[in-house]
């Protein structure tokens, strides 16, 4: 592994951002929406509902989770998106790069570009009274459980878009909420049908907000259900990449990196 | 002394259309050699699996004796390239462009070897532009600073000129040849300006249909092959490659 290569490909998401209005915008801006709308939610559910159950650490602090997920998975998918549409590729792999020095770039932008979402979305989450004090500790760990999978579903995505060409992008964007259902960001699993359970133990998310909400309702957290949320996700990244790699070296097979513009040379 | 490529058996197939034949070659320190063709002879394929964007079918190609299958990133490194159809980001300046790829190619004092770069081929007008905004002479400028940025002992140019002026093509062919003679590095360039191969090259390999069918001093090769220019000798090895033996 070289250090320089792996920057270089953060140096250019660095550049790219700073010089880039467009891009510096989406970091927050979707996250600042969505911790308004879902504060005044929230506030107004506190008014409404019986006496005794604060819905600002259970679901705001759910989307501000959420949400933190969704920008680590798109900062991976949004940085490898800039090759696609630079139509980089061939540029950046005839260099002695090597595919691990890549991702962990990618993941290095993400980190760097999440971090200001975060930022922006904690301060908006004090203008509605949340604190990240009500979580004690277990914050971190709900935090590294989804900055892991977050990772592992953003190397995933941008395998897809590499084995599919660059009008598959969109497969990407839904990604989030096609998993969101079965990870109970909103509500506890047990609501879920059975089968739907089922796939939620495999999912890493879901034993955050049910650790989540067990905190909220004076409960105590589940470490071992977390820690193995979180094996389960660094299982998910260690798949992803070789998913990724494979993808890869298939593509060198057909040639595909080299005519990437062409979308599928079989 | 070792080559600084060298090619053996190079095969590379899609479905049912051989695109290279098993072709062998090699290029020495501080030669220049244009791998001449017409359109789908190979050329861009063998270019493509030489920087290891393309995996071969079949044979080996060793740069300094690295071997690009094995030992890609080391192989690579002792390579750079340019071609008319892979311009730099268009979204980055001209500096971060090339603080970016020296930072791929860790180049040792970067910053000096980009002020070099940019003095060489006049670029230092455009350091702070995008290069998306460029003309295609001056994006072909930065493309060919960004190829010589690790100073690389195999230099790959894929029509390097096309889209440049007369006057500036023959500044970039000059540069390009001060390039070779002060150092050990060794060029494969494909065009398809004839008088540019013959001005430039010390020798070309006529690839038709992935196969090597005549090999030479470009500035002879004509005259052996009883045709008045090079150029016309390429279109007989376009429309004909079965009368001039190889096929």
């Amino acid at each position: 592994m070289s250090f320089h290569r792996t920057f270089a490909i953060v140096i250019r998401q660095f550049y790219l951002i700073r010089g880039s209005f467009s891009r510096v915008v989406p970091l927050f801006a979707w996250v600042a929406v969505d911790m308004v709308l879902w504060g005044f939610l929230t506030r107004y559910l506190d008014t409404v509902a019986a006496p005794g159950f604060n819905f600002v650490p259970a679901l705001l602090g759910a989307v501000l989770l959420w949400d933190f997920f969704i920008r680590i998975m798109q900062g991976i998918t949004m940085a490898f998106l800039e090759d696609v549409w630079s139509r980089n590729f061939l540029n950046t792999f005839a260099t002695p790069l090597l595919i691990s020095e890549y991702v962990s770039g990618l993941i290095l932008s993400s980190i760097a570009t999440s971090i200001a979402g975060l930022g922006v979305m904690l301060v908006i989450a004090t203008a509605f009274k949340l604190s990240f004090f009500v979580y004690g500790l277990m914050v971190f760990p709900f935090l590294l459980v989804l900055f892991l999978f977050g990772i592992s579903l953003g190397i995933f995505g941008s395998a897809l878009v590499l084995r599919f060409g660059p009008a598959s992008e969109w497969f990407i964007w839904p990604l989030p909420a096609l998993i969101s259902p079965f990870v109970g960001v909103l509500y506890p699993v047990s609501t879920l049908p059975h089968w739907m359970q089922w796939i939620s133990c495999f999912l890493s998310p879901s034993y955050v907000f049910e650790g989540l909400r067990a905190i909220v309702s004076g409960r105590v957290a589940s470490g071992l259900a977390l820690t193995a949320g979180g094996f389960l996700a660094v299982g998910y990244i260690f798949l992803a990449y070789w998913f990724f790699t494979r993808i890869y070296k298939n593509a060198l097979r057909t040639g595909l990196i080299a005519r990437y513009s062409a979308e599928n040379l079989g | 002394m070792e080559r600084t490529l060298s090619i053996t058996g190079l095969r590379k197939i899609y479905g049912d259309i051989v695109a290279v034949d098993g072709i062998s070659f090699d290029v020495r320190p501080g030669e220049i050699v244009g791998l001449l063709g017409p359109n789908g002879a190979g050329k861009t394929t063998t270019i493509d699996m030489v920087l290891g964007v393309l995996r071969p079918d079949a044979g080996t190609i060793r740069i300094e004796g690295v071997d690009v299958a094995s030992n890609r990133s080391q192989a690579l490194a002792r390579t750079n390239f340019a071609a008319v159809y892979t311009p730099l980001p268009g979204n980055l300046t001209v500096f971060q462009n090339l603080h970016v790829f020296g930072l791929l190619y860790e180049v040792k004092n970067l910053t000096k070897r980009i002020e070099e770069l940019l003095t060489e081929f006049d670029l230092e007008a455009f350091r702070d532009k995008k290069c998306g905004v460029l003309s295609s002479g001056e994006q072909t400028r930065a493309s060919l600073a960004k190829a010589m940025i690790n100073r690389p002992q195999l230099l790959l140019l894929d029509e390097p000129t096309a889209s440049l002026d007369p006057a500036t093509a023959r500044e970039i062919r000059a540069g390009i040849r001060r390039f070779v003679r002060q150092g050990t590095s060794g060029v494969l360039w494909t065009s398809h300006n004839m008088y540019e191969v013959e001005d430039v090259c010390d020798r070309a390999l006529f690839l038709s249909h992935g196969k090597i069918l005549l090999e030479g001093d470009p500035k002879k090769m004509a005259a052996e092959h009883d045709k008045k220019t090079l150029e016309e000798l390429f279109i007989a090895v376009a429309r004909e490659p079965l009368t001039l033996g190889g096929g």
